[in-house]
């Protein structure tokens, strides 16, 4: 009896062992594809084209990462995920990275172990309203209906919004973006609330976009990055270092058109170490040399990922902003490649 | 004849355990309850060791933390800046008060078209099979849907209710609004009485004037059924039943009007104000689509077990009731559903508690359930899932256990008495 208690204890303990988390960074490249967590389809961000290829600003950044890692932009899995539905799927291992207009948090960061490894849209919670309402400022918004998507923070700050300003609301929670539209256009709320990138894209989506306008008001600061699990450190630096080589790039003046060009040599020695042309950067974290140049080709560089998926000519016609690189009175800012 | 082969005492050898009948069964229970408690094990210790791996620790305590969010369908006191606790009792009181509704609306639809499907008239019982066949194979999920994208798209907005030659109008002389917002109703109020008790430190409240309205119609409804027995007795003694309705509409009417009347009653009706209506009840369309479809849905399963129970019934009942000159309604009633209910009420138990747990695809429509709250936004916001699905599930297993135990109670009452 003694024995089968021990080999029970045993194969309990080889199974339990078998559960522990090896380097994600093997995992992908043993696979061959990168499980990357992107938004149910948020046009501009994340969203099937006419020809089911995924597209967008987040996916761009799961491209760039596949094609670093991979060598390959197309070997990337997209997950689609909730609100409510990611962090459980980037915890238990079902994606490897979340690039999903997540907004990086105390609590997200700390508490549920996770590692933002840097900012690629810099946004804020505003409030859609029909025209038709004849409401200017969200400070009106007194007893109105309030469609939000349930498990961000954007129902966080949509309380303390309306509980700061002693007003009333009628909070209707809603799962995904395609059902807030449905009810919003239906008339069911007065008013959308998201990250205001996340109200262009809905509203660019509409059938008479002029009839709705995004309120001036922007409730709360809303730094959207891609994230990963705590304790794959090596993993966290090979995304956090690809997002920085995108922004380097747009600061260094590599683009897709020119980065063949420049990936013969150069005589700056930031752009060489860049694209592996001096130095071993890929090599320190488990890449080749040529990792940041694939990267970059991927899609081309920070900007050109913008201005393709959200920028001013596009329907979501987003303006750089606070999204412009620092040089240009923007935040967005890398470490040095050196 | 002699028992020859007696076994022999005293030499039990190892081998007896599995060749032996004698203690055979008694290994392999064995066996198999070790087995059992490896599996248990085995997943309890992965948890642990997987809350370790990832860091986590396992505890209740952000329970008492502020939840931060608001609920817009709320039965008891609750703001953003109460507790996860709180806002997980109001999901739970969400969720009873869909399967309450639920349940009893199955129960009416179900007898009704059950009845309806053994019809003689053959269109009649063609209708109540189509209905059957229809909510029942089609998965309940997208009745939800379907009642909701109905509710959202074929009724007005508010601003249609607005201006000099309004797109919709209130029904019902003005007192009912509906919307796509959901249905608004007259409210009950109280002018005068005695106001509010507040319980547990002011975590709860009651309402006395409603504790008195229904204590005063409990004891009409009593005093009612009373005269009802007055008269059997009558009856029996003298074979003329006296006539009782007016005293007994009487006991039940007047005392609860008169004290509606001392306690000034009087209904708030929704009027239109800033984004929408204000006032009254507001049944939004998450809890009338939700209501709706788990009613529909559970009705035809109800209506089948319906059937089964009235057809478990020999025709002789039927036709000896006829010859002793019942009419076919006294028939039904008299005669077939109380010994139809004996067949029905077990099935009837399963169906209560599929509703209930059914209503937890709630959030498919946004309406704030126990899975709403507790299950989706506390989860997320402490990202807590752990705790916070081993509570969910406690909560659902006590609520099927209560709803099992009472009506395993009624059961027992109506089944056959065996003596």
């Amino acid at each position: 009896m003694k024995k089968t208690i021990l080999l029970g204890a045993l194969t309990v303990a080889g199974l339990a062992a078998g559960t522990a988390a090896a380097a994600t960074l093997d995992d992908v490249k043993a696979r061959g594809k990168l499980n990357c967590g992107v938004s149910t389809g948020l046009v501009g961000f994340a969203a099937p084209d006419a020809s089911g290829e995924w597209a967008g600003y987040d996916v761009a950044i799961c491209r760039a990462v596949a094609a670093a890692v991979l060598a390959d932009p197309t070997a990337v899995e997209f997950v689609p995920t909730t609100g409510k539905t990611r962090f459980t799927a980037l915890a238990s291992g079902e994606v490897d990275m979340l690039a999903r207009n997540t907004t990086w948090t105390f609590t997200r960061d700390v508490d549920l172990k996770f590692e933002f490894v840097g900012i690629n849209y810099y946004d804020g919670q505003g409030f859609m309203v029909p025209k038709s309402l004849g409401v200017t400022s969200a400070k009106d918004l007194d007893g109105a209906t309030v469609c939000i998507q349930t498990g961000t923070t954007t129902e966080l700050n949509l309380a303390d919004f309306f509980r700061s300003n002693n007003m009333s609301y009628e909070p209707v929670p809603i799962e995904t973006n395609a059902e807030a539209q449905q009810q919003y256009l239906a008339g069911a709320c007065d008013t959308l609330t998201t990250d205001a990138s996340g109200l262009a894209a809905t509203r660019a989506a509409f059938e008479n976009p002029g009839d709705h306008v995004v309120l001036p008001e922007i409730i709360s600061k809303e730094p959207l990055g891609p994230l990963v699990r705590h304790g794959d450190q090596q993993w966290g630096d090979i995304v956090r270092w690809t997002l920085n080589a995108l922004i380097t790039a747009e600061e260094l003046g590599i683009t897709s058109a020119n980065i063949d060009e420049l990936a013969k040599g150069t005589n700056n020695p930031e752009i060489n170490r860049l694209l592996g042309t001096e130095g071993d950067l890929g090599g320190m974290f488990g890449l080749d040399k040529q990792w940041a140049y694939r990267a970059i080709k991927a899609g081309g560089n920070f900007g050109e990922i913008f201005e393709k998926n959200i920028g001013e000519n596009t329907p979501l016609g987003l303006s750089r902003g606070l999204n412009a690189l620092w040089t240009e009175g923007g935040l967005i800012y890398s470490p040095p490649f050196r | 004849m002699t028992t020859a082969t007696e076994p022999s005492k005293g030499s039990f050898r190892l081998s007896m355990l599995l060749y032996d009948t004698r203690y055979r069964s008694t290994t392999i229970q064995v066996v198999a309850l070790l087995g059992f408690m490896l599996a248990a094990a085995w997943l309890i210790n992965n948890v642990i060791e997987n809350l370790a791996a990832s860091g986590k620790t396992f505890d209740y305590r952000f329970l008492w933390e502020p939840a931060g969010y608001d609920i817009n369908q709320r039965l008891i006191e609750y703001n953003s800046q109460s507790t996860h606790a709180r806002a997980a009792v109001v999901g739970l009181l969400n969720t009873l008060l869909v399967a309450a509704m639920g349940c009893v609306t199955a129960t009416v639809i179900g007898v009704f078209l059950g009845i309806l499907r053994l019809s003689r008239n053959w269109i009649v019982s063609r209708l109540a099979a189509v209905y059957v066949e229809a909510f029942r194979n089609v998965p309940v999920l997208l009745w939800i849907v379907l009642v909701m994208a109905i509710a959202i798209e074929f009724f007005p907005a508010p601003r249609d209710f607005k201006g000099e030659n309004p797109a919709a109008t209130m029904k019902f002389f003005d007192m009912v609004a509906i919307t796509n917002r959901g249905v608004y109703l007259p409210r009950p109020q109280f002018a005068n009485g005695f106001g509010d008790v507040v319980l547990f430190g002011g975590a709860w409240s009651l309402n006395l004037n409603v504790v008195a309205v229904l204590a005063v119609l409990i004891a009409s409804f009593w005093i009612s059924g009373r005269i009802r027995r007055w008269a059997d007795r009558v009856q029996e003694e003298t074979g003329d039943r006296p006539a009782t309705w007016h005293m007994r509409l009487a006991v039940i009417v007047l005392p609860t009007a008169v004290l509606l009347w001392a306690l000034g009653f009087h209904f708030q009706y929704p009027v239109l104000k800033g984004f929408g209506f204000k006032g009254g009840i507001h049944m939004r369309n998450s809890l009338l689509a939700l209501w709706l479809a788990l009613s529909l849905y559970t009705g035809a399963f109800i209506a089948e077990n319906v059937r089964a129970g009235i057809m478990a019934i020999s025709k002789g009942q039927t036709e000896a009731a006829a010859a002793l000159g019942l009419r076919p309604g006294k028939i039904m009633r008299l005669v077939i559903l109380p010994q139809a209910l004996r067949v029905i009420v077990p099935p009837l138990i399963s169906q209560y508690l599929n509703l209930t747990k059914n209503s937890s695809l709630a959030i498919a429509v946004g309406y704030m359930d126990i899975t709403g709250t507790l299950g989706g936004i506390t989860l997320n916001q402490t990202g807590r899932e752990m705790e916070t699905l081993l509570l969910l599930m406690l909560c659902y297993l006590i609520i099927s256990l209560s709803i099992s135990a009472v009506m395993n109670y009624y059961n027992e009452k109506t089944k056959l008495k065996e003596r």
